[in-house]
């Protein structure tokens, strides 16, 4: 798939509708993991809709996202930002050889207090 | 009351007294909990994309095991709860995913979204009652304490459907319920960090120091969350503000901890 291709396929995947988007950046205004991120969610829907999905599938932004769905509620549009980044990062794990956590790099940050559902969920976003 | 009870992976290890405490307080309120037979992890978190359907199945399993026993299905974990409720929304709602998940399972009968899922608050608001949980405490928990809801329970609102997404107060409504004084904070619905904590434990370092900080600005003596995450998250960067699982806080108010 060329550029063009993904960007309808993450569109198609995440079901937004970037036209719909009216630059307000009230979502970047919501993130709260936006001074972490390379590129911030109005970023994502703009990029997306404008040819530069290039720029998102180099960077490390969209897996800094944390999928906590503030940019989604509070969307007056209902373009659903979180939606779109985790398309990104879908295309960018379904790679061959692409997926960004292994599990042993997990035993790094392990202790005998981290829970389950904190290894399950992050493998679930870091990796295919 | 009988219903289909839901506890998911880290209630059965890193999270046993937010289980413990839920059936031992579901008990003490004439409530009847049956665990869902077979049931797997749900996942930890809902994958949003629509060709994602085998992250769903296990939700749409233990849905349908509710469906047939006839039973509404209760979580407790703002994860699972998070999860499940959107897989049914899915089953419910999106044609794509309802039949790839239908064509898979190949059900008896095809699972549609039937199942109703609630959380053990929302089970304790509306099928309990809040005022007959308040006439079954024995200890009133006179404390002040701060609801952390995190984004879990509440997002996307119009899925999840719990309360004002940004303006709740089911769990405010709790610890009045069981005698505490509630402590309201602007970051009560803000993210702890969440699954960060594997790769970078830096970034819920601080989106939990921000948290915390208002929470003792604003005199909390204690903080509850429903998720074990949320809960890993608060506590190594709480300082000496303790973090406990309402569940607890309502056994030790109904005299069954």
């Amino acid at each position: 798939m060329d550029l063009s291709e993904q960007a309808e396929n993450i569109k198609r995947i995440s079901g937004v509708d970037t036209k719909k988007c009216l630059r307000c950046g009230k979502c970047t205004a919501s993130c709260p993991n936006y001074e972490d991120m390379e590129y911030h969610p109005h970023q994502f829907v703009y990029f997306i809709e404008n040819g530069y999905l290039d720029r998102l599938l180099k960077s490390d932004a969209a897996f800094r996202c944390m999928t906590c769905f503030a940019c989604v509620e509070r969307c007056p549009r209902d373009v659903k930002p979180a939606k779109l980044i985790e398309a990104v990062r879908l295309t960018l794990v379904r790679q061959k050889d692409s997926n960004r956590l292994k599990p042993y790099d997990i035993i790094e940050n392990l202790n005998a207090d981290l829970p389950q559902q904190a290894i399950v969920s992050a493998m679930r976003k870091y990796t295919k | 009351m009988k219903y289909s009870y839901y506890p998911g992976c880290t209630l059965k290890t890193k999270a046993k007294e937010l289980d413990v405490y839920a059936r031992k307080c579901a008990e003490k309120l004439g409530v009847e909990l049956t665990e869902v037979d077979d049931w797997q992890c749900c996942g930890g978190v809902y994958t949003t994309s629509r060709d994602e359907i085998v992250t769903k199945l296990s939700s749409v399993r233990a849905l349908n095991n509710a469906k047939e026993r006839g039973q509404s299905l209760v979580t407790v974990c703002s994860a699972c709860h998070n999860v499940i409720k959107r897989v049914n929304y899915d089953m419910a709602n999106d044609a794509f995913v309802n039949a790839g998940a239908n064509n898979y399972l190949q059900l008896a009968t095809p699972y549609n979204g039937e199942t109703k899922v609630i959380h053990f608050l929302e089970l304790l608001r509306d099928e309990i009652g809040f005022e007959n949980v308040k006439k079954a405490v024995v200890n009133p928990v006179k404390r002040r304490i701060s609801a952390y809801y995190g984004c879990l329970l509440l997002r996307p609102g119009n899925v999840m459907a719990m309360d004002d997404p940004e303006n709740p107060r089911i769990m405010e409504d709790f610890i009045s319920a069981i005698g505490g004084t509630p402590v309201v904070s602007p970051y009560r619905n803000e993210c702890c960090g969440a699954y960060l904590a594997v790769t970078d434990p830096a970034v819920p370092a601080r989106h939990c120091g921000y948290i915390t900080d208002s929470f003792k600005a604003k005199g909390a003596e204690t903080v509850i969350t429903a998720c074990p995450l949320c809960m890993y998250n608060l506590k190594r960067n709480s300082g000496d503000l303790p973090v406990v699982y309402f569940s607890e806080i309502l056994a030790e108010a109904l005299g069954v901890k």
